[in-house]
């Protein structure tokens, strides 16, 4: 490639041989970015590749029992749709629980995650045990694995044998679970966000007279939860997808439901109908996410005009 | 803009001392302003004329010393300094607008949440002193969209929504482009010539001779020296003063 650098390269030789300073080069030695159609033509070729592969490794005659196992549509319909006769539950109803239980729990989530972030940054000496307190929780809620807190509260808590705590449905032990786990992970997204917002935010507005409080409220957390949007709907696709976990207690959600569709019928098209409905919901979300950031930022831009 | 013979004492401060770490930045300011009177305050950048500020509208602690704000103790135990400060107008030298709140939004976050105000009343309020200012039209904007005189005459004008008794300007043209200072330092100008109380940290020494009644020069955390700006500026006794004054003139800056 070097060689067929512009003439100018070696005209700047010449010029720099007259001061004496050394030649530069204002060449990349790399071969220039695809552009235009011939990007175009080369992205179109590498899809064509790649898909053909995944296609010709799928359609091969040794991938036919991973075929059969997992794709049938046949049966990922009828774990779709359920059949009691057969004592196979729907996968489909079974996915209302995780919506739902996400819904609800992402709520909880990002009110109580809030209570959590401003504990851990206020500094009134009276709050100092809270914090260690608040501290030693997301340590401890961050640090272990939620399937082993939902195995610990599924089946710890009911042979505690505390009267009504401990008779509850497992759908409210998950529920806690998740909450408990999540809200740890959120205060941090919060905690960081907060602090994203520079000193000086906080200077202007106390000076103008607004308490504390009002300065959380009004000046900080807006523009803290605006830094980090992305991040807090990223965990809550993750939450979503977390919900599975609930399986693990015998709830018939989703995961539940394809594992016994799977077992009454030795087949495991149910998963894979399952992870279709997660990434019904799961793609969306992320690409909402993406789109509230670009609104966001053209909002400000746009809104000027007007 | 002239002394007013009997005006109340605004602002008076004895013998304010503030550390940081083992680095003295106040080093016993005596300091008195009375009503309509608009002070100065020059010196090199690291002088304290920022803390001082700070600490007039309790943003940092004194070590020790008295403020008085029309007379009432700073330091007094019931103080409360949301009070202190909805009485207290501050601009800074970087705006510090709020980049989420639209101009307007900007300007009424004080009157309605500190003052109470009723949003439609507060927002007729600041379209008034934003038309003032030749800024109605962007009260739909945010902040983001302005140039930099246009922000820190918002800011400005946000401090003035809280109708306040004393305003603090530190350095509110440092961080503005040179062709945008005038039109922030005319508005200032305006506001001294209406009566308002002001305690102005600046190096724009043009703009302090023209406004001041006083100036004070400090050095080293201390005032060194004060008076008014024709004395200060052409016959200044402190071989300090006249040294730091020098090194203006050889930047062509006065």
């Amino acid at each position: 490639m070097v060689g067929q650098a512009p003439r100018d390269a070696t005209g700047g030789e010449a010029t720099s041989s007259v001061t004496g300073d050394p030649p530069i080069s204002l060449y990349s030695s790399h071969r220039p970015r695809l552009r235009g159609r011939a990007g175009a033509s080369a992205s179109a070729i590498s899809t064509v590749v790649v898909v053909g592969a995944i296609a010709l490794v799928l359609s091969s005659k040794s991938a036919g029992p991973f075929r059969n196992g997992f794709l049938d549509l046949h049966q990922m319909w009828l774990a779709l749709v359920g059949d009691p006769s057969k004592g196979i539950v729907s996968v489909g109803k079974g996915f209302f629980l995780n919506v739902w239980l996400s819904l609800l729990c992402e709520g909880l989530v990002l009110v109580l995650a809030l209570g959590v972030a401003t504990l851990r940054l206020t500094r009134g000496p009276v709050l100092l045990p809270f914090r260690g307190l608040a501290i030693a929780y997301t340590d401890f809620a961050r640090g272990v694995p939620v399937i082993l807190v939902m195995l610990w509260i599924g089946f710890g808590v009911p042979s505690l044998n505390l009267g009504s705590v401990s008779s509850q449905s497992p759908v409210v032990y998950a529920g806690f679970v998740l909450v408990f786990s999540y809200t740890a992970y959120v205060s941090e997204v919060y905690r960081a966000g907060i602090l994203s917002v520079p000193q000086a935010q906080v200077q202007a507005a106390r000076s103008l007279g607004l308490s504390s409080r009002t300065t959380l409220r009004r000046v900080v957390l807006p523009q803290a939860v605006r830094n980090v949007l992305p991040a807090l709907l990223n965990d809550f696709a993750s939450l979503q997808k977390d919900t599975a976990i609930v399986s693990t207690l015998g709830v018939a959600e989703a995961v539940h439901s394809a594992q016994i569709a799977g077992g009454v019928e030795f087949n495991y098209s149910g998963f894979t109908m399952a992870s279709i409905l997660f990434l019904l919901v799961t793609i969306p979300l992320t690409r909402y996410t993406d789109h509230v950031m670009a609104r966001d930022r053209t909002r400000r831009l746009a809104n000027a005009a007007t | 803009m002239t002394r007013v013979p009997g005006a109340p004492i605004v602002l008076r401060t004895t013998a304010v001392r503030k550390s940081f770490g083992d680095l003295e930045v106040l080093q016993g300011i005596d300091l008195a302003i009375a009503a309509h009177e608009v002070v100065c305050l020059i010196g090199s950048s690291g002088s304290g004329k920022s803390t001082f500020l700070r600490c007039c509208n309790l943003l940092e602690r004194i070590d020790s010393g008295t403020i008085e704000l029309f007379g009432h103790d700073l330091a007094h135990e019931r103080i409360d300094e949301n009070q202190v400060r909805r009485h207290i107008g501050m601009v800074f030298q970087s705006f510090n607008l709020f980049p989420h709140l639209s101009v307007l939004d900007n300007v009424t976050l004080g009157p309605r949440r500190v003052l109470g105000e009723e949003r439609r009343g507060a927002e007729r309020r600041a379209l008034e002193l934003l038309a003032r200012i030749g800024l109605a039209d962007k009260a739909a904007e945010y902040p983001d969209r302005l140039s930099g005189g246009q922000q820190q005459r918002v800011a400005i004008v946000r401090s003035l929504a809280m109708e306040p008794r004393l305003l603090l300007l530190d350095e509110i043209t440092s961080a503005l482009d040179p062709e945008l200072v005038s039109e922030v330092l005319e508005l200032v100008g305006e506001l001294a010539h209406q009566g308002m109380t002001m305690l102005i940290a600046t190096h724009e020494m043009g703009f302090a001779r023209e406004v001041a009644d006083s100036v004070c020069f400090l050095e080293g955390g201390s005032i060194v020296e004060s008076g008014p700006p024709e004395r200060i500026f052409e016959d200044p006794t402190e071989p300090a003063t006249r040294r730091f004054l020098q090194r203006i003139i050889a930047a062509g800056r006065l």
